[in-house]
């Protein structure tokens, strides 16, 4: 049952779109659309991966973004300079959480920014010397780094900086992969072109360099593409696919390591979290390595029950019993969560607001806590992940693509939801609104939400923040209703 | 022209154009035998692309060289 009926909410959209100007209100209403789950495309529904429209508050990304933030930056031994001015290196500085084993500064380095600080007379000269002797600095300073990757930045682009060539003459000085990636931040619409291209650079600088070389294969072999480990993600889902008897050769990206990376064709299946940032690259392995790759979602009980099957479908008799033992084991443990947490979020309404994934794949979760998402909307998503929420959202539930700070806000204003999920940009807002607010991108400094561990943290922090008594404590004292009058108030006579 | 990934699934070819990041099942395949492969295809979405007819790929995924006819991008 959505928050409102079909009717209702395509008034509600008409009545969002009408503070905009004609041509600003046919461009948005492209992008906001009511749920039908009958359809099998959303193409005619929903338009996506378009400019943000000049003039609205986008939450958006850029392509550097996509590719430092999410998938160079937490390869744990290879540095990622943050080749430009020092601003976006330092706020994509570990923001996104990505934990990992090991000593930052000397073995990982995720933590850390590595920049040229570019200057003006880098902008009028060229940063190329620059990078050079960064690059020389770098080696001096962290010899056990494995690797390195020059993140462009705007102005490289700009002022047409051959970084190629600086990295083909580090690589051969320094006999390590040192791979150009031309993510600057005005290409594309939002960060998923940075996802795009990291992964073509990953294709052409990394994925190739073990061909030949030889790998104590097993039959079991596996890779996680697309989990970043956030909050220690990956780690609760890697013990569930070791513990039904798969060998997990890769993690992509998060705690990952350039050798794994280069390992990874050898496997025998990819395993695909994130869609949107890493399908690239699995198609790629499976068109060159015969390498099949699956979508799988490790978000609640439910869901992870099916992906496992999924995943043992492709392996022997071994695995299947291996993933139905996984199964068995972990439920009356999960049992116990949703025994305890289902009744105090049973029947709560939440929007989600998130990047290319999670809008979808968490709806599982709260189903199993029976809470009901009633509106879901991607900040960069494309068509294609639309096609896959449109089957896991109710009907006449709200669909929103690239959503404005406007919008969201008046959505929120007429659905009344009981919980909000979306990311930092958006908290501050809605708590100042009164409304209950977690943080699906970085899961709001907890985590892991992935795997069955994950389901319970998940579940506590949902109770944790929806039953929080300070949101009925949000009306300000001069809104209340006086329960005396001052002037009655024997004190105040007195006095 | 354009570069296009063609994989099979359960429920035959699907279109993929990396640039575009669009896919979509295809409907129908001009030429599908062993000899003989490609031609017209039409998709799920409506489009229509060319390939030329060629002999059919050893497996799948795999890329070729497709030419616009008609449709949405």
């Amino acid at each position: 049952m959505a928050a409102l009926t079909r009717e209702e909410t395509e008034a509600l959209i008409q009545e969002v779109l009408e503070v905009y100007p004609e041509k600003a209100k046919k461009d948005r209403a492209k992008h906001l659309m009511v749920n039908d789950k009958e359809l099998e495309s959303s193409k005619k529904c929903i338009t996506s991966n378009r400019k943000s429209l000049p003039g609205v508050m986008t939450m958006r990304g850029c392509a550097y973004a996509g590719s430092k933030g999410v998938l160079w930056g937490p390869i744990k031994d290879v540095i990622s300079i943050s080749h430009g001015p020092i601003g976006c290196g330092q706020y994509s500085r570990a923001g996104r959480r990505n934990y990992y084993i090991g000593t930052s500064g000397v073995d990982s380095f995720c933590e850390m920014n590595f920049t040229s600080d570019f200057q003006e007379k880098d902008i009028v000269f060229g940063g190329d010397k620059k990078l050079a002797k960064l690059i020389n600095e770098i080696e001096g300073l962290f010899p056990l780094n494995k690797g390195i990757s020059i993140q462009s930045e705007c102005p490289v682009g700009l002022i047409g900086d051959d970084i190629e060539a600086v990295a083909k003459k580090a690589a051969k000085e320094l006999n390590k992969p040192v791979v150009p990636v031309r993510c600057e931040g005005f290409r594309g619409v939002s960060q998923s072109l940075g996802h795009h291209i990291a992964n073509d650079s990953v294709r052409d600088w990394i994925i190739t360099n073990r061909d030949g070389h030889p790998f104590e294969k097993t039959p079991y072999d596996v890779a996680i593409l697309g989990d970043y480990n956030v909050g220690g993600d990956a780690w609760a889902s890697r013990i569930l696919l070791e513990e039904m008897g798969l060998r997990v050769v890769a993690q992509w990206s998060g705690d990952g390591t350039l050798a794994e990376m280069e390992n990874t064709p050898f496997v025998k299946l990819n395993l695909l979290h994130c869609y949107r940032s890493m399908n690239y690259i699995s198609r790629y392995m499976e068109e060159k390595y015969n390498i099949p790759w699956i979508e799988y979602n490790f978000f609640g009980p439910s869901k992870i029950k099916e992906s496992l099957r999924k995943i043992a479908s492709f392996f022997d008799d071994k695995i299947k019993e291996g993933a139905e033992r996984v199964i068995e084991k972990y439920t009356p443990s999960m049992e116990a969560v949703i025994a305890k947490y289902k009744p105090r979020l049973q029947g709560k309404k939440v929007m989600l607001y998130v990047g290319g994934l999670r809008p979808r794949h968490t709806v599982g979760a709260y189903e199993d806590l029976g809470m009901e998402v009633v509106g879901a909307g991607y900040e960069f998503a494309h068509n294609d992940d639309y096609d896959r929420t449109i089957k896991e959202m109710g009907d006449a539930t709200l669909i929103y693509d690239d959503v404005t700070g406007y919008e969201f806000e008046e959505f929120v204003k007429a659905i009344k939801p009981d919980l909000i999920g979306s990311g930092i940009k958006e908290k501050y807002v809605f708590h100042k609104m009164g409304v209950p607010f977690r943080q699906l991108h970085s899961w709001d400094y907890s985590g892991p939400y992935h795997g069955y561990d994950g389901f319970a943290v998940f579940a506590r922090d949902m109770d944790m923040t929806l039953n929080n008594p300070c949101w009925n404590m949000m009306q300000t004292p001069w809104q209340e209703k006086p329960a005396k009058s001052l002037l009655k108030d024997p004190l105040l006579k007195a006095a | 022209m354009a570069n296009i990934m063609i994989r099979k699934s359960d429920k035959g070819y699907v279109f993929y154009m990396p640039k575009r990041d669009i896919e979509d099942s295809i409907t129908s395949m001009e030429f599908d035998t062993p000899e003989k492969w490609g031609g017209e295809i039409k998709l799920g979405n409506g489009g229509a692309y060319y390939i030329e007819p060629q002999v059919a790929p050893e497996r799948l995924p795999y890329s070729v060289r497709a030419r616009r006819i008609d449709g949405v991008e």
